[in-house]
C-alpha cells in the first residue's frame, strides 16, 4: 500500500528521484572534516530560531508602553516562557558563532574560488539578512541598550547623500526611535526570517549545482564521493550532539552573560548609557566605525568590511589547490586576520580612550590592507610553490583533476 | 489591413515598450503609499513644539526638556561661561556665539550628539558624548571629533522674558 501511494505521487510530482538524487544520495566528499558540519549546523539554529521566535510572538506586545513588561511576563508567568526566550537570545549568538566558523572554514580552505562564487555571494546575502535580523529583534525587548543600539545604527544612514536626514526619520517613523519604530523593526524582524528560508534554499540550489568543496581543494572523481546518507546524516547528527552540549551550558547555566546587564533598564530617549556596546557578533565592525574620524568615512569603512569578502574570488590569484592548507603565506594571513579580528573585537568592547583608538586605527588599517594584500602574495606565493616544486601529493590531486576534466570533455 | 498591422514589426516593438513603461510607472506608483506609510504619522508630526518655564533655571544650571521625543539642553550660563564662549570660534565647525543665541545667557541646543545621535553628558566645561568620545563646549559646538558637526539649535522664541517654546522660530 505505501508503495502504491509513492507511485501515485511520483507520477505526479518527483518525489523518490528528488530524495535519492538531493539528499540521500547526494555525492559527497568522502574527505569532508568536521569543519563541513557547520552549514548544517546554521539549517538547525535557524529552524530553532523561527520555531522559539513564532512561540515568544504568541507573548510579546511590540508597544513601547509594554513591550518592557511583556519580556517580564514571557519571563516570569508564560509556562517555560523563560526557556523560550532564553533559547531565542542565546540562539542569535549561537547563529553568528556557527556562521562565523562556516566562514571562517570557507576562507582557510578557498571554497569561494571558482566554480564556487555564486554560493559564496549567496551566503554574504544570508550573512547580511542574519544582522539585519539580529539587529531588529535586539530592539524589541525595548531596554536602554535596544533603544540606543537602535539610535546609533539607525543614524548611520545619516551618511546618506543629500537625504540622509529625510531617510533616518523615514526609518524611524518617528524623530527619534519610538513606537512607530518598534512596531515596524517586530512585523520586519517576524518577516526576515522566511527571506532567510528563501536565501537558504538559493544557497543549498547552488551548493547542489556545484557539490561541496573538500580539505584537498580540488573537485574529486566520482569514486572519491559517498552518498549523504547514511555517511554524513550521522556526521552532522553528531556534530550537533557537541554542539547542542555547548549550547545548553549557555541556555541554562549563564543565559545572561549573552545579554547586556544595561538592557534590564527600561528605555530612556533622554538618558544614553555611559557605556554602549553593540552584542558581541557586530564588536570588530563596531571597532571599525569608531576607529575613522570622519563620520561618513566610518560608516563607509564598516559596510566595506563586511561586503570585502565577496571580492575574495577575485582577490585571491592563486591556482594552488587546498586553500590554506598547502599555502603557507595565505595561512599566516589568515591567522593573523583571525588575530586581527579579535583585536578589533576588544576594542570594540571597550569604552573608547586615545590609546584604543590608536589600537583600533592600526588593527582597521591591517584589516584593510590585508584584502588588498592579497592579489599581490597569492601571485607571489603561487609563483614561490611552483618554483619550489610542489608535493607529489598535489602534483597528483592537480594529474587527477586535470584527467577527470579530459575524460568527461571526450565523453561529451 | 489587419495583416499588415500585424506584420508591422516596428509597430509590436513600440507597443511593447509603450506597455511596459506604463506598466512599469504602475507599480512606482503603487509603491509610494506603501513607502509614505512609513515617514511621521500625523500625530508624531503633533508633537512638534514644547513650551519651556526657564524661572527654575539657576545659573550654571542646565535642564534637559523633550522636543519632538528628542532631549534639548537649557542652559543657563554664567557670566564665565559666556566669556569663555564669546572668545573662541569652536573647534571643528566654527562659529560665532552670538549666531548661537538669542540672549547669551541661554543656550538652547538639541541635546543628540551630531555623529551618531547618543545625548553627550554635561561634564566639566560643555559636554562629552561616551558613545564614541565626542567633546562639545559650552556653546555646544564641537571641539573634537568623531562628531562632524556643533550641536543643533533648535528654532525657538521667547513669548516672554523667562518662557520659551521650541518648534518654531
Amino acid at each position: 500500500m505505501p508503495h502504491r501511494i509513492i507511485n501515485w505521487i511520483d507520477q505526479r510530482f518527483p518525489l523518490t528521484s528528488f530524495v535519492k538524487h538531493e539528499l540521500t544520495g547526494y555525492p559527497t566528499p568522502r574527505n569532508l572534516s568536521y569543519w563541513w558540519n557547520f552549514g548544517f549546523l546554521a539549517g538547525f539554529v535557524l529552524m530553532l530560531q523561527v520555531a522559539t521566535g513564532i512561540f515568544l510572538a504568541m507573548h510579546y506586545k511590540a508597544d513601547v508602553a509594554l513591550s518592557f513588561d511583556s519580556i517580564q511576563h514571557i519571563m516570569r508567568d508564560v509556562n517555560y516562557g523563560w526557556l523560550l526566550r532564553y533559547l531565542h537570545s542565546t540562539g542569535a549568538s549561537a547563529f553568528f558563532f556557527v556562521i562565523f566558523i562556516h566562514m571562517a572554514r570557507t576562507l582557510y580552505y578557498g571554497s569561494y574560488r571558482a566554480p564556487r562564487e555564486l554560493l559564496w555571494w549567496t551566503g554574504q546575502g544570508l550573512l547580511l539578512l542574519l544582522m539585519g535580523t539580529a539587529f531588529m529583534g535586539y530592539l524589541l525587548p525595548w531596554g536602554q541598550m535596544s533603544f540606543w543600539g537602535a539610535t546609533v545604527i539607525t543614524n548611520l544612514f545619516r551618511a546618506t547623500p543629500f537625504i540622509g536626514d529625510e531617510v533616518v526619520i523615514w526609518l524611524r517613523g518617528d524623530y527619534t526611535v519610538g513606537d512607530a519604530t518598534l512596531t515596524r523593526f517586530f512585523a520586519l524582524h517576524y518577516l526576515f526570517p522566511f527571506l532567510i528560508i528563501g536565501a537558504v534554499i538559493v544557497h543549498l540550489v547552488a551548493l547542489h549545482t556545484v557539490k561541496s568543496s573538500n580539505p584537498s581543494g580540488i573537485n574529486l572523481q566520482d569514486k572519491d564521493n559517498i552518498p549523504f546518507h547514511p555517511y554524513f546524516t550521522i556526521k552532522d547528527l553528531y556534530g550537533l550532539g557537541l554542539f547542542l552540549m555547548l549550547y545548553s551550558v549557555f541556555v541554562f547555566f549563564m543565559p545572561d552573560s549573552l545579554i547586556e546587564p544595561a538592557n534590564n533598564i527600561p528605555a530612556n530617549p533622554m538618558v544614553t548609557p555611559n557605556h554602549i556596546v553593540p552584542e558581541w557578533y557586530f564588536l570588530p565592525f563596531y571597532a571599525i566605525l569608531r576607529s575613522v574620524p570622519n563620520m561618513v568615512g566610518g560608516v563607509v569603512a564598516m559596510g566595506v568590511s563586511v561586503l570585502i569578502f565577496a571580492f575574495m574570488p577575485y582577490l585571491d590569484r592563486s591556482r594552488i589547490p587546498g586553500g590554506a592548507h598547502y599555502r603557507p603565506m595565505f595561512r599566516g594571513l589568515f591567522y593573523f586576520f583571525a588575530i586581527d579580528m579579535g583585536v578589533l573585537g576588544y576594542i570594540g568592547y571597550i569604552p573608547p580612550t586615545d590609546q584604543s583608538i590608536l589600537i583600533g586605527q592600526v588593527a582597521t588599517f591591517i584589516y584593510f590592507t590585508l584584502f588588498l594584500l592579497l592579489p599581490f602574495l597569492s601571485k607571489f606565493e603561487e609563483r614561490w610553490l611552483m618554483k619550489r616544486g610542489l608535493t607529489p601529493e598535489i602534483e597528483a590531486l592537480i594529474a587527477s583533476e586535470a584527467k577527470e576534466i579530459s575524460e568527461k570533455r571526450s565523453k561529451r | 489591413m489587419v495583416t499588415e498591422a500585424l506584420n508591422d514589426g516596428d509597430r509590436r516593438n513600440f507597443l511593447i515598450k509603450l506597455t511596459s513603461v506604463v506598466g512599469g510607472a504602475g507599480v512606482a506608483a503603487t509603491c509610494v503609499p506603501f513607502v509614505a506609510s512609513m515617514n511621521p504619522s500625523s500625530d508624531v508630526l503633533a508633537k512638534a513644539e514644547t513650551e519651556v518655564d526657564l524661572t527654575n533655571i539657576t545659573p550654571g544650571g542646565m535642564h534637559t526638556v523633550a522636543w519632538q521625543g528628542k532631549p534639548v539642553f537649557i542652559l543657563h550660563r554664567t557670566p564665565e561661561q559666556i566669556k569663555a564662549s564669546t572668545e573662541s570660534n569652536g573647534g571643528l565647525q566654527p562659529e560665532a556665539d552670538s549666531n548661537r543665541v538669542q540672549k547669551p545667557e541661554w543656550l538652547v541646543v538639541i541635546g543628540v550628539c551630531t555623529h551618531m545621535g547618543c545625548v553627550p553628558n554635561k561634564e566639566g566645561p560643555g559636554w562629552e558624548c561616551h558613545c564614541h568620545g565626542s567633546q562639545y563646549d559650552d556653546s555646544g559646538r564641537v571641539i573634537r571629533g568623531p562628531a562632524p558637526k556643533n550641536l543643533e539649535v533648535p528654532p525657538y522664541r521667547f513669548v516672554a522674558d523667562n518662557k520659551i517654546v521650541i518648534g518654531k522660530a
